[in-house]
């Protein structure tokens, strides 16, 4: 068979059920391969970067790997803003880049870009297939590398001339990277010693990052904090791997968190990071957070052991087995004091807004609570958002109660990745009710994948919440730079949104009050069809609790009721 | 605090440049690297020396150690390795000055690779302090070119390079 063909045996071999792709000169013989025949679903998406957020989304709502596929030189180049973000948030994900056949490599030939250089900072490894014969293990690798120790993107650029040699294939059952050890267990030495500190603290928490969901260890982390009757506080990226609704959750750390959840992790006098990664986000000025606390941390990853801050005891492992070990080692202490000190803080510093004036435009924060009131306790949904002031009110507002029903771009912030990561999302559950909560510059960065959700048949509502500004950038200009205000008008009615949506074979509501935005919500999450709800908001509004950048954690800008309130 | 770093890596394409973009992106100098052959075809040696703080050498070693490629990331610690370099050094040599030159380069244990006219090649292997002294010494006479190797290094025969633990966490 040929090089290509053998592409999409390796795919099916792996189980591949979907990619995410855009066809090109250099990636031809694999899509005329596609069109003989494969297992493998292929979605057609309108931009090489929608198709990678849509992989992403759909590794990030399965648990699986995602592969998207693009040609050589622009479309590869696209693909590197979702390569980077997966980068960040640790998203198992294969590439599959199409390259200039091996004869014209280095002469600037049309469509050339040499894009295993240009991603080296931020893949796990990257292969330039030179041989045909090579490309069964070159394969089996990249989906190995992509999900084992730590997970994240890998590349695999395949010239077009391999593409269609053709060679006797047959895949491999084991991989040979001698290079490539990840860790396969936490040293028990060392998860007897984490289990005494969590022991013998008054004042421990668990702060749970992304790792957890990768690592499947969430009914883990659950039986350790229940058993240990430990507080949890969950990042962004870990939204929804402990259930919010639990009594043990104490919210969300990190720079738009309540005060409360701060409260609770900087007072902290033993911290248990687990997957987690003491990001600038959650520490805040790095040498002022959490200044009592002793620091277990457990990683899979070794390179994160005492990177940011000191780990007093670190645990180097899978982390469904520490903590699994961890759980059967722990004798309990008595965290009830401490229990009632968080509950007390959580009553002491709820979330306010402004309450909407009488007549006045509609409250950002009342779209997000709102959109709760009508999803909280099903199973059912899944979440993804953009990036900015949204996201934070949907990190805030929404209650997730079950792992990976909260799909966002963490450590890269990139806008526009909710629309194709939530057309990844529905692909992976097609059971699922997909939202994405999105903003309105984010949404005009990648509206053009509601063409793809349409066409795909993979149905996704997007609540845009517009308030006509690139509203986070707003905030800071407003707070950091004397109101000054920069660039940032994108305009409320411009495009409109709604038409926008109708123009894509989707269904379009524009909202500007309670009553419409319920109307609008109700009928979106019960269509089964592509929406879009324009919710027109106040611009004003900034997302507070806000911890500035690079100022200690427990030094919190609040709301200031000028106006009345409201709490939630 | 400078540091030399030795690291085994799969002889395949970009494993080099894997390894030194690591280095450029956390903003590390890299002093010297050489570059070569072991006593394995299919693995190279990368002897690095760089400046940096103890703990920024520890997270460098730690990602260095997730690279595919990479096998395996060794310390060479002063007094338990043995540092070489290579060096030529082309100085101007007019009839009248060469005897002082050779008994020169003969008292350090260089050797004359080419001779001309007006200048000579010496070629010098020691250790990298040794090649630092030679220079001074000969830069009086006119100093027209010189190329060093960086440095390579192993572990003593003593104690074989496995005597120092990596920087693997429990």
């Amino acid at each position: 068979m040929t090089g290509a063909d053998a592409i999409l045996r390796c795919l099916e071999a792996e189980g591949v059920e979907v990619m995410f792709g855009l066809p090109g000169g250099a990636i031809l013989p694999l899509y005329d391969a596609m069109a003989k025949g494969t297992t493998v679903r292929h979605v057609l998406a309108r931009h090489e970067q929608g198709a990678g957020h849509m992989a992403q989304g759909y590794a990030r709502a399965s648990g699986r790997v995602g592969v998207a596929v693009a040609t050589s030189g622009p479309g590869a180049t696209n693909l590197v803003t979702p390569i980077a973000d997966a980068w960040m948030d640790s998203t198992p994900l294969v590439c599959i880049t199409g390259q200039v056949r091996s004869n014209l490599i280095g002469t600037d030939a049309f469509q050339e870009c040499d894009i295993t250089g240009i991603t080296i900072p931020i893949v796990k490894h990257s292969w330039l297939v030179q041989d045909v014969k090579e490309l069964p293990e070159v394969m089996k690798a990249a989906f190995h590398v992509a999900r084992t120790g730590r997970c994240g993107p890998v590349l695999v650029d395949v010239p077009r001339d391999i593409q269609e040699t053709e060679f006797e294939f047959a895949y491999p059952d084991t991989v040979s990277l001698p290079g490539w050890k990840p860790p396969r267990r936490g040293h028990p030495r060392q998860i007897t010693a984490a289990a005494q500190a969590v022991a013998a603290a008054e004042r421990p928490i668990l702060y749970v990052g992304g790792g957890v969901l990768n690592a499947h260890a969430t009914e883990e982390l659950l039986a350790l904090a229940e058993k240990g009757r430990l507080p949890v506080v969950t990042t962004l990226m870990a939204k929804g791997a402990f259930p919010e609704s639990h009594e043990l959750h104490a919210g969300w750390p990190g720079m738009h968190g309540p005060k409360w959840s701060n409260y609770a992790l900087n007072k902290a006098d033993l911290i248990v990071a687990v997957g987690s990664r003491f990001d600038d986000r959650v520490t805040g000025k790095v040498s002022a957070f959490a200044p009592g606390a002793t620091v277990v941390h457990l990683d899979i990853d070794a390179a994160e052991i005492s990177k940011i801050r000191h780990a007093d005891v670190p645990v180097v492992g899978p982390l469904k087995g520490v903590l699994a070990a961890m759980t059967e080692e722990l004798e309990p202490g008595n965290t009830e004091p401490w229990l009632r000190q968080i509950a007390e803080w959580r009553d002491e510093f709820p979330l306010r807004y402004a309450a909407q004036e009488e007549n006045g435009p509609l409250k950002p924060q009342r779209v997000l609570e709102m959109l709760n009131e009508l999803t909280v306790g099903r199973d059912d949904i899944v979440f993804t958002t953009g990036v900015g002031q949204h996201q934070m009110w949907a990190m805030q507002y929404l209650q997730c109660d079950h792992p990976r029903t909260f799909v966002t771009s963490g450590g890269l912030g990139t806008m526009g990745y909710g629309v194709p990561a939530a057309v990844g999302a529905r692909a992976a559950r097609p059971d699922a009710t997909v939202v994405c909560v999105d903003g309105d510059g984010c949404f005009q960065m990648t509206q053009q994948e509601l063409a793809t959700a349409v066409l795909e048949e993979l149905p996704i509502v997007v609540v845009v919440v517009n308030n006509g500004y690139l509203g986070m950038v707003r905030q800071w200009q407003d707070m950091f730079f004397e109101e000054r205000f920069s660039q940032i008008h994108l305009t409320q009615a411009l495009p409109n949104y709604a038409l926008l949506a109708q123009a894509y074979g989707g269904v379009g509501f524009t909202v500007e009050n309670e009553e419409e935005l319920r109307d609008a919500l109700e009928q979106s999450l019960a269509s089964g069809r592509v929406c879009v709800i324009d919710a027109r908001v106040d611009p004003r509004e900034h997302c507070f609790p806000m911890i500035p950048a690079g100022a200690a954690a427990l030094d919190v800008v609040e709301f200031t009721p000028a106006v009345e309130e409201v709490s939630a | 605090m400078k540091h030399t770093l030795s690291v085994l890596v799969e002889n395949k394409p970009g494993a080099l440049m894997r390894v030194t973009s690591l280095f450029a992106r956390r903003g590390f100098n890299i002093d010297s690297l050489a570059v070569g052959p072991t006593e394995r075809h299919d693995v190279s040696r990368i002897t690095i020396r760089v400046d940096c703080e103890g703990s920024s050498l520890e997270q460098i070693e730690k990602q260095m150690h997730k690279l595919v490629n990479v096998l395996r990331v060794q310390e060479l610690v002063p007094g338990e390795s043995v540092e070489r370099e290579l060096a030529l050094i082309k100085v101007s040599a007019p009839p009248a000055k060469r005897a002082e030159l050779m008994t020169l380069a003969d008292a350090v244990g260089a050797r004359a690779a080419d001779v001309g006219p007006d200048s000579i090649v010496f070629e010098l292997v020691g250790s990298p302090e040794e090649i630092d002294s030679f220079e001074e010494l000969v830069r009086p006479h006119g100093l027209q070119e010189l190329g060093r190797t960086g440095r390579l290094g192993l572990g003593r025969a003593a104690k074989t390079a496995k005597s120092r633990p990596q920087h693997v966490l429990a």
